[in-house]
């Protein structure tokens, strides 16, 4: 019993990984005043150049530094139709998509299933590792997902804690104010946009590099659509994104354990998506009665004042 | 002494022209670029896009599947057209069109045979209609009543239907007489929409998709729903100034455009598959391809077929390369997401221009 709990555990913490590191990106572009709907796309193209360059070059990490660039590249599309060229967002976002899924397509064509030897294991922590049910629960997870923690706590230190941290939320609450204390907004907008793209990829790059390791087509399978809801059920707090992660990735896990108990695993796989609607309800309702809204210009071009 | 710089100036009323050409020139922006990462990757952008030309406008029979996939297109991508106006971001026709297949499957098998064969189609219709419009005003409830993005609670929920889809054909919906697929059982011969010589189209469904263009053109442009829907786009508040109800307005564009959606599901199942099958070969991604007919339409219902006929080649074209070229179906979204970039940015060249401006310099 004992074994099947920490297994548990240890597998929803690897399945919330990927959605984590999605939403940490997307908290920063969406902070910024920034909605992206690509997230599904940049995930995809993200995993499968990680994997194509991790195949090439026999690194693990050339592949995670490439993932991380190609969903920078597709979010410097975005960022360049939704705040230059100030194109709605929502749009931009599915041709995001849209383009990512077919590019992973094809250049994904000659990589199902090739064996990945350069991939992120499993760490063997000395002590702590041996430590029963919470060593193979908890430490005996691959490096990117303690990195992932680590980095979940310093954008909550920036976001809340640095003044920058401060321009890039003021960013998405009131552009106009925070240009006149001489911040770019075009320029804040366009970074955060494109940092929040190479989180997306990263977390691609988890998928096909450490999750599964090898290239599937289609193997984002909606995740990426999951991440722009936590993002809301966050309340865009990383730390809350920590939590409501780790939620996600035990309902994923948990419908394999419940499958041998008779339920079809159709309705079970629902389970994921209703309860993203469950928790954007929760969001919504929270925000509005908590005076923890969205930022206040999310999804609103910004124009300067010329005009 | 005259200093002079080039500057953006924005266009009110761009000329039909203006409008014109630059669509044309993003869309074959759009092409080429991916002709270009088809080089890139090394497929032959010649051949890949000859065997999509030939595949879907080369031949009679290439047409008329193009035609079958451009009316579901069609129907869906009116609806979107008219939701968009408002600014209602419904992403979940995918759903909708699936829910609306799940209904008329549903009827078609529980009455169809006690029923002469057109009452029988009618009433497949009206229930995918009614079902499409269901699964649509979810996320306009959840949108009116907590204010949820209904863009990202409508495509949550096109996972839930394809996964109820699936737990019906895999489960209680599963046929006897299909030889153990996951397959409902075929609909009565009764109900099957006649379809032309040799191919999966029939006479019917164009009739409403063009019904469909005319009746959204008519309510978009001459009714005072449809100007009600431009100024909730324009502006909500100006809207909540004219007495516009805003709830109202998007429960009503959002069932409609589900409807359409549900109709479009209970051709499928009437016209092309007569049972009800994989989620995925139910739709070939209509939901999220009639976005892009609508945009390329300009949002405009009256153009709506135009480009689902546009986009219907290309998916042909999709189903064409992966046989001949042994490429993934994905692939072809790389022209669908690199023609919606496009013009996005064109609809950018639309309404601005660049002026040379000259004003008397700083020298007196």
């Amino acid at each position: 019993m004992t074994e099947l709990i920490a297994s548990v555990i240890s597998r929803s913490i690897a399945a919330s990984t990927p959605l984590l590191i999605g939403t940490l990106g997307e908290i920063l572009a969406e902070r910024a005043g920034v909605m992206n709907l690509g997230v599904e796309g940049m995930m995809a193209f993200g995993a499968v150049t990680g994997f194509a360059i991790a195949l090439h070059t026999q690194s693990a990490w050339l592949g995670l530094l490439a993932a991380i660039f190609a969903g920078a590249l597709l979010a410097f599309i975005h960022a360049v139709l939704t705040v230059k060229l100030r194109a709605n967002q929502v749009v931009s976002g599915l041709a995001l998509t849209t383009l990512g899924l077919g590019l992973s397509g094809l250049i994904g064509r000659k990589l199902i299933g090739k064996p990945l030897q350069a991939k992120f294991s499993g760490l063997d922590i000395p002590l702590l590792g041996d430590l029963p049910v919470i060593g193979k629960a908890l430490f005996g997870h691959d490096i990117l997902v303690y990195g992932t923690l680590l980095a979940t706590v310093l954008l909550w230190l920036f976001l809340y804690r640095t003044k920058y941290g401060l321009a890039v939320r003021s960013a998405g609450e009131n552009p106009l104010a925070t240009e006149t204390m001489s911040v770019d907004i075009v320029q804040l907008r366009m970074l955060f946009v494109v940092i929040g793209g190479a989180f997306a990829g990263a977390a691609g790059g988890y998928l096909s590099l450490a999750y599964i390791p090898a290239w599937i087509e289609g193997m984002t399978a909606g995740r990426g659509w999951i991440v722009v809801a936590l993002t809301m059920f966050s309340l865009w707090d990383p730390l809350r994104a920590l939590a409501g992660s780790l939620l996600f990735g035990g309902l994923f896990v948990g419908q394999y354990f419940l499958q041998p108990y008779g339920i079809s695993p159709n309705l079970l796989m629902m389970l994921p998506y209703l309860a993203t609607l469950a928790a954007l309800v929760q969001g919504a309702t929270a925000s509005t009665t908590r005076g923890r809204s969205a930022p206040a210009a999310l999804g609103i071009p910004y124009e300067r004042g010329e005009r | 002494m005259l200093t002079s710089k080039w500057r953006l100036e924005a266009l009110s009323h761009p000329s039909s022209v203006r409008v014109g050409t630059t669509m044309v020139l993003s869309i074959l922006a759009g092409l080429s670029l991916g002709c270009l990462l088809f080089l890139v990757m090394g497929v032959s952008p010649v051949t890949a896009m000859t065997k999509i030309a030939a595949g879907s406008f080369g031949s009679w029979y290439g047409f008329k599947e193009t035609l079958t996939k451009a009316v579901p297109l069609t129907l869906i991508g009116a609806g979107l057209a008219i939701c968009f106006r408002a600014r209602i971001w419904n992403i979940g026709a995918e759903g909708q069109l699936l829910f609306g297949a799940v209904a008329a499957t549903w009827v078609g098998l529980g009455v169809g045979q006690h029923l002469p064969g057109w009452l029988g189609i009618a009433a497949m219709f009206g229930a995918g209609a009614f079902a499409g419009g269901i699964w649509a005003a979810v996320p306009a409830f959840m949108r009116v009543r907590w204010g949820v993005n209904e863009a990202v609670s409508s495509l949550l929920l096109n996972y839930v239907a394809a996964e109820f889809v699936q737990f019906l054909i895999y489960g209680p919906w599963k046929g006897k007489t299909q030889f153990g697929f996951p397959y409902s059982d075929d609909l009565p011969n009764a109900l099957w929409l006649p379809t032309f010589y040799g191919s999966r189209l029939s006479w019917f469904p164009l009739v409403l998709a063009g019904a469909a263009v005319v009746l959204l053109t008519v309510i978009s442009t001459k009714t005072r729903f449809g100007y009600d829907v431009r100024v909730v786009g324009e502006s909500p508040e100006a809207a909540a100034y004219a007495g516009i109800p805003f709830g109202r307005t998007v429960f009503s564009i959002m069932f409609l455009s589900g409807t359409l959606a549900g109709i479009a599901g209970a051709i499928e199942i009437a016209g092309v598959h007569h049972h009800l099958t994989y989620p995925w070969s139910i739709s070939s991604g209509y939901g999220f391809t009639a976005i892009l007919t609508a945009f390329l339409a300009r949002l405009n219902p009256g153009w709506t077929w135009f480009s689902a006929i546009l986009f219907g080649g290309l998916l042909v074209g999709g189903d064409v390369i992966q046989t001949s070229l042994g490429l993934p179906f994905a692939t072809v979204n790389i022209f669908n997401g690199l023609v919606l970039i496009a013009i996005l940015a064109g609809e950018f060249m639309i309404g601005h221009r660049l002026v040379r401006i000259q004003h008397p310099g700083d020298s007196r």
